[in-house]
């Protein structure tokens, strides 16, 4: 990228947005933080949480370190198992941001793909898609990924439940959520498909799919973008919820989710930081995520400027 | 008497990169019953300047000075509640697109009856029997069963005859109409104007049309005002301005408009663009592009002076040029 | 139809193209309507030379627009056929045959709608050369699009831009540029001028000419804007809902227009030569074009209309100018106008 190019981009209006924006600074900082913290987290963790041989049980449940009792090889306090909170954090922030970043992919992908071929055949196939989406759109969310969830679950042999419980929480989360996209993308496509530049390029022999890809999609993504970003939030939250439900992923790897159900199942015994820590993580992540996307929606906006 | 005057008048947007000028230093005059058009490219501010006289330039767009004055009373700097008194009572609007001047969910009756109720003390059914009289009054057939039904159920044209009834029926001294025909079909278009200057006829009413459109200038207005790059450049009868053009600007839009009855090789032109609004030259805005540039015109911004033909803002027509 | 003996460019004749505006079978089923067909163009025939310019006018809903969809294979025709130098083009799909299309180019109206906004110049004026073939080495290629750029009178470092650093009148000379960049014989144009200011409306109505004097374009050129349509064009046709009702040379359609909603247009076409001209006329409108009026379309709002034009359909006939479908000329019950042009002869 050359230094005009650089420059062009310092002085978009889109950056000058970002630039005035107190929201949007304050939790791209956070997600810079947070996105850090989970690429870094074997080099920032204490401990591997999930290599058994580290873990010494005299040190359970032990509070974080400014409470009395708490041991500052133990910043944030340990869990009944004597794992690292902190450490396990970081981990299960990875976790949670990996399942969270590879379903948004997934179903924008999906999404997009259906709603530039709905939108710019038109017709039966048009009809198919979207009769499709309604169905799906009308469960919640969460059943759907159950859904998912409980058939793939019903396919794996038990034995590969563990490993592939990660890829079946992508698929769950993924085939959930791409009708936004794909909803989106459609309602874009037809506008687009109308304009005189796509007629200028039927003229010239360009066929259906180089008209799709090359000329309609670059037009539709400004909205996909701010989908994917508050969908990033929701994708996480999801993950969260499954995993809560303990369909998600297993204790010997815990996502964020994960670890507020372990935390939860302790919390009338007085072991409070075990649910806490994780969860002040989840709501700062996700809060941030979606103070974001909305950000990015306002400034996509022009009627909003 | 003059009915309005604007003096001077500036419309600023701030923006990031610095405040744009969309309009700068507008001076008008409208006489009761008169028809001022207003014409200039997109972009010249023509729109602009109606919608400050009724008040309604949306933000952060402001007056940054001058000064309106109806009836010798001035109403730039009035606040909401009392611009919108003025606005309806005695200045009308008439827009381009007739749809968004209308109510979809009320019929053309109740959205007459009500503005006439709200501007005059009538009772209900001498609003209505006046509601039905400016529908008789702006030509729609059967108005006692038209009265009530949906703007839906009406044409284009007859849509924007209800818009003009809606306008007039407040009796306004002054209506604002930006655009009133391009949305329409020619051959509608032409029975609109003609609408359009009888009522203001009959009811004594003066009109500021805006158009970009010469020939609806030249059909239906008594003087007009040119507007090039945000500021009034000539201003004159229709017959002084269109058969005699002064200004450069002018003189050039004229020639290059294809006439009916004349087929020459090539038609006039003037080459180049308006410029942006943050692009403006010094001097003269035109000076770019005028076949007649002198050197003052690069560095002394030209002031509209008054003479026997009219107003006209160029060099070429100061009394005494500056050295 | 025309002086010359030699074989038209262009030819469509019977071109018929309707509108399915039903609602879906279902609805009609349970609301028993009817199928509603909207016969947006219907039986249209005409020529154009080589090396002329043939205009259509009429007004919004006439079915201009879509006769320039249907050459140049936008939509699909109902019936009729179109053939460019003998080849048959109506049961065609836009793009193709490649080497008949290559020569058939078009020019929107609306320049902010017609150039990919994501693209930058060069890519767009080069997407036609691509996809035909026509310079297959990328920087041949390149190097054409700098001439192109020149030629329509911007400069090359524009290409490296996107569409939205221009002006409309610069934009409209980008979509120029794409349109001759295939080197075509033919350019439909439809409605080039009418989202342009006056002042740059000139610049681009000259850039055409200069174009068909140079590389001896021949032009179907679409407009509502008669004045525009007298300075560009040869031949005038003028449509009324779907028809042709008039085709003339088009001095002839000025001096002595035939059809009434021909005279109609002239009289209300808003004329700077014509200061504060009387225009009392009531006219009509349009009707709505699902349900037209039968017989002649134009009978509920012509002044000569009798019984027969309200029953049945007039012919194409052959006039003293040109063709005509109008009972009313072919029955010599109108009178030749001549108070008309009296009228305009001033200024």
């Amino acid at each position: 990228m050359s230094t005009s190019t650089l420059s062009r981009v310092w002085d978009s209006d889109l950056a000058w947005s970002f630039r005035h924006s107190k929201t949007a600074l304050i939790s791209s900082v956070l997600l810079v933080v947070l996105f850090g913290a989970a690429i870094f987290a074997p080099q920032l963790a204490t401990q591997n949480p999930f290599n058994i041989a580290e873990l010494e049980l005299w040190n359970s449940e032990l509070p974080p370190f400014w409470v009395e009792g708490g041991s500052r090889d133990f910043l944030l306090g340990t869990d009944v198992q004597a794992r690292d909170v902190y450490s396990s954090i970081l981990y299960g922030l990875r976790l949670s941001l990996i399942v969270g970043f590879a379903s948004v992919i997934l179903a924008a992908v999906i999404g997009i793909s259906l709603g530039l071929l709905g939108g710019f055949v038109g017709g039966t196939v048009d009809a198919v898609i979207m009769r499709f989406a309604d169905v799906l759109l009308s469960f919640p969310a969460i059943l759907v990924a159950l859904l998912v969830n409980g058939i793939a679950r019903g396919i794996l042999p038990p034995s590969q439940h563990q490993d592939a419980a990660i890829y079946v929480l992508i698929l769950a989360i993924g085939l959930t959520n791409w009708v936004q996209y794909a909803r989106t993308v459609r309602g874009s496509t037809m506008v687009e498909r109308g304009k005189e530049y796509v007629q200028a390029a039927r003229i010239n022999g360009i066929s259906g799919p180089g008209i799709m890809f090359s000329h309609i999609m670059p037009n539709v993504m400004g909205p996909v973008l701010v989908i994917a970003t508050i969908n990033l939030g929701m994708a996480v939250l999801t993950e969260a919820t499954l995993s809560f439900l303990g369909v998600g992923m297993p204790a010997t790897q815990p996502s964020l989710g994960t670890l507020i159900r372990i935390g939860n199942e302790y919390l009338f015994s007085g072991i409070w930081w075990v649910v806490i820590f994780p969860s002040i993580v989840l709501v700062v992540l996700v809060l941030s995520v979606n103070l974001l996307g909305d950000w990015l929606r306002d400034a996509l906006n022009p009627k909003l400027r | 008497m003059t009915l309005l005057q604007v003096e001077n008048l500036t419309v600023e947007f701030p923006s990031r990169r610095g405040t744009l000028t969309a309009i700068e230093d507008v001076c008008l005059t409208v006489a009761p019953g008169e028809i001022l058009g207003m014409v200039g490219e997109s972009g010249a501010g023509k729109s602009m300047t109606g919608a400050a006289i009724i008040g309604l330039i949306e933000p952060p767009g402001r007056i940054a000075r001058g000064e309106i004055r109806l009836e010798g009373e001035r109403i730039d700097n009035l606040d909401r509640e009392a611009m919108r008194r003025v606005r309806g009572r005695r200045i009308g609007a008439i827009f381009q697109d007739p749809l968004t001047s209308l109510n979809p969910v009320l019929t053309v009756g109740e959205q007459l009856i009500e503005t006439i109720q709200t501007h005059l003390k009538l009772s209900r059914s001498a609003a209505r029997e006046r509601a039905i009289d400016w529908l008789r009054r702006v030509g729609i057939p059967a108005p006692e069963k038209r009265v009530d039904t949906y703007p839906h159920q009406y044409s284009g044209g007859m849509r924007q005859r209800v818009v003009i009834a809606l306008a007039l029926c407040a009796e306004p001294r002054l209506i604002i109409a930006d655009e009133p025909t391009t949305a329409l079909d020619v051959s509608v278009q032409a029975q609109i104007i003609a609408l359009l200057r009888k009522l203001c006829k009959e009811t004594g009413a003066s009109v500021i049309l805006v158009t970009h459109d010469m020939g609806v200038i030249a059909e239906t207005a008594d003087r007009v005002a040119v507007m090039y790059a945000g500021r009034v450049i000539e201003v004159g009868t229709v017959a002084d301005v269109l058969r005699a053009p002064r200004h450069p600007y002018t003189a050039g839009l004229m020639a290059s408009i294809p006439r009916i009855g004349e087929k020459p090789d090539i038609l006039p032109q003037i080459d180049g663009s308006m410029p942006r609004l943050n692009a403006r030259p010094d001097g003269c805005a035109f000076n770019p592009r005028c076949p007649k540039r002198m050197d003052i015109c690069t560095r002394l911004r030209p002031e509209l002076t008054p003479d026997a033909h009219g107003d006209v803002a160029c060099h070429l027509f100061s009394k005494e040029p500056a050295t | 139809m025309s002086p010359h003996s030699e074989a038209p460019l262009l030819e469509v004749s019977g071109l018929r193209k309707s509108f399915d505006l039903s609602k879906p079978f279902i609805n009609r089923l349970i609301e028993r309507s009817e199928r509603q067909l909207v016969r947006a163009v219907d039986g249209v025939d005409f020529t154009i030379q080589r090396g002329q310019t043939l205009s259509l006018v009429g007004e919004s809903g006439c079915g201009k627009s879509t006769v320039a969809k249907l050459i140049m294979g936008l939509t699909r025709p109902s019936g009729g056929s179109i053939r460019f130098e003998g080849t048959e083009l109506a049961d065609q799909s836009a793009g193709k045959p490649a080497p008949v299309r290559r020569r058939m180019q078009m020019i929107f109206q609306d320049p902010y709608a017609s150039l990919n906004p994501r693209w930058r110049v060069a890519r767009i004026i080069a997407e036609p050369m691509k996809s035909f073939g026509t310079h297959p080495d990328p920087q041949a290629r390149r190097r054409e699009v700098d001439r192109l750029l020149e030629f329509v009178g911007l400069g090359a470092a524009d290409g490296d831009k996107f569409p939205h650093e221009f002006s409309g009148g610069q934009r409209q000379r980008i979509s120029i540029a794409r349109a001759i960049s295939t080197k075509p014989e033919f350019l439909v144009c439809d409605e080039p001028t009418s989202a342009l200011d006056v002042s740059v409306q000139a610049q681009i109505l000259n850039l055409m000419r200069e174009l068909q004097r140079e590389l001896g374009l021949t032009y179907l050129f679409i407009s509502h804007d008669l004045a525009v349509v007298n300075y560009i064009s040869d031949w005038i046709g003028v449509m009324y809902l779907g028809r042709l009702v008039e085709l003339a040379p088009a001095a002839q359609i000025f001096a002595n227009p035939q059809h009434p909603y021909t005279r109609l247009l002239l009289d209300t076409v808003p004329d700077i030569s014509m200061v504060n001209r009387d225009m009392d006329r009531p006219a009509g409108e349009v009707p709505n074009p699902i349900t037209p009026p039968p017989g002649c379309h134009f009978h509920p709002r012509c002044a000569h209309a009798d019984a027969r034009c309200k029953a049945q359909m007039p012919d194409f006939i052959a006039t003293a100018t040109g063709h005509a479908r109008c009972h009313a000329v072919q029955e010599g019950r109108l009178s030749p106008i001549a108070e008309r042009t009296a009228l305009r002869g001033v200024m």
